[in-house]
């Protein structure tokens, strides 16, 4: 399992290709990844991250290893950022090594319902003349019934 | 104790943080405390179903008890991800 909270920038296809290098025996690697989306009107200045130092590693570790409890997993990486970001920079990541897909997808749908919602991130839009904290959706609270 | 604000809550609060000596058994009885102290804390805390606590570092209800906590945490839903 490998956690990372960070500030800085991170290369999408050197961490995907590391993480794939070091599994042994393993059929099925997927990954996903979150980017900052621009607001509709072209608008979006930054968007800030807010998050709580320590309860953060700890919640994110929590939700892998009911992941790695739940499904077939060989390993786990989840890199995810914090501070101020542009629109099309890429916010986090998840990846997941199974011997099979089904696991591989599944555990990694799980801990991007689980960390949109129950890791303590706060995202912030900030625009030349507003700045909107991002309320959480209904709907993400209701996908964690599905598990 | 420490009592932590993150986000919309940090900023109404107007500090992310506060230390304080509370007799509080309960989050209930310590939001309570927090809402009598000044203005900008009752705002924060005018509606608790818009917040989320966690005691010592692991999400609880409001319910909670505060026996030994050393740190307790308001914040909105989280929106990670």
């Amino acid at each position: 399992m490998d956690i990372r909270v960070q500030e800085s920038p991170f290369d999408l296809g050197a961490e995907a290709n590391a993480f794939a290098v070091k599994q042994t025996g393993m059929g099925a690697l997927v990954t996903f990844t979150g980017i900052v989306r621009d607001l509709k009107g072209g608008d979006l200045d930054t968007m800030e991250i807010e998050h709580y130092p320590g309860m953060t590693e700890k919640a994110i570790e929590k939700i892998a290893n009911e992941a790695l409890s739940r499904w077939s997993l060989g390993d786990v990486l989840i890199i995810h950022r914090y501070g101020k970001l542009h629109h099309d920079e890429v916010i986090m990541m998840v990846a997941t090594a199974a011997r099979h897909r089904a696991d591989a997808f599944q555990g990694a749908e799980f801990l991007m319902d689980f960390l949109k919602s129950r890791a303590p991130f706060w995202k912030k839009e900030v625009t030349a003349d507003s700045t909107d904290w991002v309320a959480a959706k209904d709907e993400d609270e209701d996908a964690l019934s599905r598990w | 104790m420490d009592v932590l604000y993150f986000a919309w809550v940090r900023e109404r609060v107007g500090r992310p943080k506060d230390n304080l000596q509370t007799g509080a058994e309960t989050v209930r009885d310590l939001v309570n405390e927090l809402r009598e102290k000044e203005e900008r804390y009752a705002a924060a805390f005018a509606d608790l179903d818009a917040l989320r606590v966690a005691v010592d570092q692991e999400l609880a209800d409001f319910d909670a008890p505060l026996k030994n906590a050393r740190e307790v945490a308001f914040f909105p839903p989280m929106t990670g991800g």
